[in-house]
């Protein structure tokens, strides 16, 4: 039986109801009183030299209040990285300074160079195209196998050249690799491209920056998947605010997908301004402008080979990516094509070596960084596409290939330096040929074929790190913050309890999922804990909500401070009943001593915790507060196994997808409707990948795609139903609730299972075609299958 | 500058606008009524939808002097009198419809159109009608499935959840 209430339970989520009133409270519906706006005048060339920037003609325009250039922002800091990697010579890698606004050179089309404010959003806008520029356009470089040859234009004239790192890993193992591939009796290799996205959330970036005069703290709201991040990095590295001087307020934040981790200059711009006229200063995106100024993701080149033995068992793999970072390096750029890459490269399968080799690259575009799995689509994207490859050469089925090479026994060691805790690969593909009626494909085959249509079916497996981080681990590996969570926990006198996270809730439930967690803990009504996110001045500090973690790493603290509540309730209790501590014990909401009849209510004890008439003040403080941080030992590992049914139009090349099934092991589930519902959204933003979404430059920097007309958005018409399934749940060993995560994986999962099935529809038509690169519109296919 | 007046979820109310103000912009700035949602500016993401003389109309899409004299619906007017969720919004709760919600005062405007139109549409009618609606968090499964159950179809076929 489902559960109805607490862990399991598909609970209602209680943030709906406001969202579903146009009661929610996003960044945009905030006005703070005699806020000014700001508009900014954005380079529409990607690399060129100002000359000139004349305000004089905007300034004298109406409503206009001060305009701000490089100049003014002088004694200010650049936006920082988060993320250093040291490159396969323990050098460190390039990093160029990231002004505010552009200083002497603009890098891509997009960067900000002035920030008109006015009275009214209008008026500085009109304004802002009143602003003389004289910019010297020089060559750009957008390739980037291009921008890496001697020779190039620089993006930046103060670094030796436009490669940013060349990392090696595991750089001791490439010999090794090097010696297995050439020894092997089979070697699969394959090039593509990890097709650059934008994110995308359907809510703008807004930012809104407030300075009160009387106290001078300066106030940010702002559209922030993790706002105590934001203001370690804006308050210590750009503008010298200390942190008790600087509040940051992200509150209903309309979808994050990655890109609303990183430190924007926006958030500085209004912060700054708003101190040096002393009245509030709000920027809203508008969609055009998120195009060319939110962090794009993905955008890798790669070449990858599999090694085998003659009894196709993997003996190697060897990886060389191109990644791009654009012009500057967004908040965790750096840490993308390594860390969160090259640690994923074994995936599910025994291979005893592995090296891969990463070179980033800087380009005259927009800063690339995480987007949703972040490092890791690409790792999954390469090896799935891959093994399907070497299935095909070998002539064995996929399936049988990968289950034969499946890591089975845990804890697995893996040769990239993660290690698997839990997992069961066999029994997330038996749920998959199940979910996925595996054994009816053909008859579906035959009835495509009727209707003139090619079908195909793709089968992938995938496995992700999330839970992030280990803070000593990802210390060692160049990151400039600890990645633990925290959680106060507040019980009221009458019983109730108000939960503040540094995890953020962006779509994800927090406020349903986590109050079900602790329900269950003491025994009490769910409605009875309330969550508090989104505001530095009233939650402790945290790290925020990316790469899965908020449940594992957030929801954790949460358990760890709920737990330190109850051991000071029982003292509680001990007392009130006149028992041994040892022997009370907490179910349902009551405290009782074992083998008696003698209890004691919740809401008694919490109440004696605030009005201690009767309470051992001699051994405890009164109330009931308490904070915990936590620190994850490892990360998680979920995994799965997805199914892709396609049709494809032979005389167009259109594909669409028919079915699509996948299989997920999160560990345990607390809240399944939300699981798959994240499950559901992932799977589109893979689709979305494969089949439709792609960013388009053009050689001179031009972004061509730079519009919902342009930029094609999985839309409801491009999807099916989908059957997923999380039954296969292999409990996490290191945290307390068992949980792994799941943000991620649909759209980790799903875009090599969707490539896997147009392969093989094509290839079940007598095509030899035998890769085709993202996104697969209807004229590559059709490009391919007349080729 | 111009003075508008139109009726929104029953009540009379005005404003000055200039001539390029959109009806959004009036909606959201003018009237204070935040509920419609502005996520692009090229009339093809439908979070800003409302229902204009009873047609669905992207309110980004039509200046707000157009709108004068008219009778304007929005996602704040949309529950029933007592305040609770009326039967799509109920539905999109029941049926986890919405995450982020962001796009969702937008999806619920154009179900209701759709279901006025059309009181039982197939999953294909619903998912071509929602062409203009792009959400990016829910990749539309319970969207379409809260749509069929406002409507009385039977979804407990429809893969769990």
């Amino acid at each position: 039986m489902p559960k109805d209430s607490g862990i399991g339970a598909s609970s209602k989520r209680r943030e709906d109801v406001r969202f579903l009133t146009g009661a929610g409270n996003y960044t945009d519906d905030i006005n703070v009183n005699g806020q000014a706006y700001v508009h900014f005048l954005r380079s529409d060339i990607a690399h060129g030299t100002i000359n000139k920037i004349d305000t004089s003609a905007a300034a004298a325009m109406p409503g206009v209040i001060k305009i701000f250039t490089a100049e003014d922002f002088a004694a200010v800091g650049g936006v920082p990285c988060g993320w250093q990697v040291t490159d396969k010579h323990g050098n460190p890698m390039q990093e160029p300074k990231h002004p505010v606004l552009a200083e002497g050179k603009v890098r891509y089309v997009g960067e900000m160079i002035a920030g008109v404010v006015a009275e009214t959003a209008e008026q500085a806008r009109d304004a802002a195209e009143a602003i003389e520029l004289d910019i010297a356009e020089l060559p750009a470089v957008v390739d980037m196998k291009a921008a890496v040859q001697d020779g190039a234009p620089k993006v930046h004239d103060d670094l030796p050249s436009n490669l940013c790192y060349d990392w090696g890993f595991v750089e001791e193992n490439k010999g090794a690799v090097d010696e297995a591939i050439a020894n092997a009796a089979h070697v699969t290799t394959l090039e593509l491209v990890n097709n650059r996205l934008v994110a995308n959330p359907m809510e703008p970036r807004v930012a809104i920056g407030d300075f009160a005069r009387g106290t001078g703290d300066s106030t940010l709201y702002t559209t922030s998947q993790n706002p105590h991040v934001i203001r370690l990095l804006m308050g210590a590295f750009v503008l010298g605010i200390p942190e008790h001087k600087l509040r940051v307020i992200a509150p209903d934040v309309g979808g994050g997908f990655g890109t609303k981790i990183f430190h924007y200059a926006e958030e500085a711009f209004v912060t700054f301004a708003a101190k040096a006229i002393n009245r509030a200063v709000k920027w809203t995106s508008s969609r055009s402008e998120a195009f060319i100024s939110d962090a794009h993701g993905r955008d890798h080149v790669t070449k990858i080979d599999l090694a085998l033995d003659a009894d196709n068992n993997f003996t190697a793999i060897r990886t060389e990516t191109y990644a791009n970072m654009g012009a500057y390096l967004s908040t965790f750029a750096p840490s993308v094509p390594t860390w969160l890459h090259g640690t994923l490269m074994a995936g599910n399968y025994k291979t005893p070596v592995i090296y891969v080799n990463v070179k980033a690259v800087f380009t005259n575009t927009v800063p690339v960084d995480a987007y949703r799995g972040a490092g890791r689509p690409e790792a999954t994207y390469q090896l799935e596409r891959l093994i399907d490859k070497a299935a095909r050469e070998l002539g064995v089925d996929p399936i049988a290939l990968r289950r034969q090479n499946f890591v089975t026994e845990f804890p697995y060691e893996t040769p990239v330096a993660v290690a698997y805790d839990t997992g069961d690969y066999n029994a997330t593909m038996d749920t998959l040929e199940q979910i996925a009626d595996l054994s009816g494909f053909e008859a579906r085959l035959a009835e495509s074929k009727a209707k003139g249509k090619l079908r195909g079916l793709g089968v992938n497996c995938y496995i992700e790190a999330c839970g992030i981080a280990p803070s000593n681990l990802v210390g060692q590996l160049g990151a400039r913050a600890g990645l633990y969570e925290s959680a106060t926990v507040r019980v009221n006198a009458t019983g109730g309890l108000v939960v503040m996270t540094g995890s953020h809730s962006h779509g994800q439930g927090h406020e349903t999922a986590f109050p079900q967690v602790i329900a269950e803990m003491i025994g009490i009504d769910e409605s009875m804990v309330e969550i508090v996110h989104g505001d530095t001045a009233n939650t402790p500090m945290g790290m925020g909500t990316y790469g899965s973690r908020s449940l594992a790493v957030g929801g954790s603290a949460m358990v760890r401070a709920t737990e330190k509540i109850i051991n000071k309730t029982k003292k509680i209790a001990a007392h009130l009943l006149e028992a041994a501590e040892a022997d009370i014990e907490l179910k349902d909401g009551q405290f009782s001593v074992a083998g008696t009849d003698k209890s004691v209510a919740w809401g008694d004890v919490t109440l004696a915790a605030y009005v201690p008439h009767n309470y051992p003040l001699e051994d405890i403080e009164p109330g009931l507060e308490e904070t915990a941080f936590y620190d994850p030992s490892n990360f998680t590992y979920p995994a799965g196994a997805y199914a892709c049914e396609v049709e494809v139009d032979p005389d167009t090349g259109k594909v669409t997808i028919e079915r699509f099934s996948a299989a997920d092991d999160f560990g345990n589930v607390v809240n399944p409707m939300i699981v798959s519902g994240q499950v559901h959204g992932g799977i589109a933003q893979g689709v979305g990948q494969a089949l439709l979404e792609g960013v388009v430059y053009d050689e001179n920097g031009q972004l061509l795609s730079a519009s919902y007309m342009d930029y094609a958005m999985p839309r409801a018409d491009d999807l099916p139903f989908y059957a997923v399934d999380h039954s296969n749940g292999t409990p996490c060993t290191h945290n307390p609730l068992g949980v792994k995560g799941c943000g991620e994986a649909g759209a980790i999962g799903s875009p090599p299972a969707v490539v896997n099935a147009v392969v093989d529809a094509l290839q079940r038509n007598g095509s030899n075609v035998t890769h085709i690169d993202m996104p697969l519109s209807p004229s590559r296919v059709w490009d391919a299958m007349n080729s | 500058m111009a003075q508008v007046s139109m009726t929104v979820n029953g009540a009379v109310k005005s404003g000055e606008v200039e001539g390029r103000t959109l009806l959004s912009t009036f909606l959201r700035e003018g009237l204070g009524m935040t509920g419609t949602h502005v996520g692009c500016d090229t009339s093809q993401c439908g979070a800003c939808a409302v229902h204009v003389d009873g047609k669905l109309v992207k309110a980004c899409t039509m200046l707000a002097m157009e709108a004068d004299g008219a009778e304007v619906a929005t996602i704040e007017g949309q529950a029933n009198a007592d305040g609770s969720l009326n039967t799509i919004q109920q539905a999109f709760q029941d049926h986890h419809g919405l995450q982020c919600g962001f796009c969702t005062p937008g999806m619920v405007m154009s179900a209701a159109a759709l279901l006025k139109e059309n009181p039982t549409p197939s999953e294909t009618e619903i998912r071509e009608h929602l062409e203009g609606n792009i959400c990016r968090c829910t990749g539309y499964h319970n969207i379409v499935k809260a749509i069929m159950a406002a409507s009385g179809q039977d979804v407990t076929a429809i893969a769990a959840e």
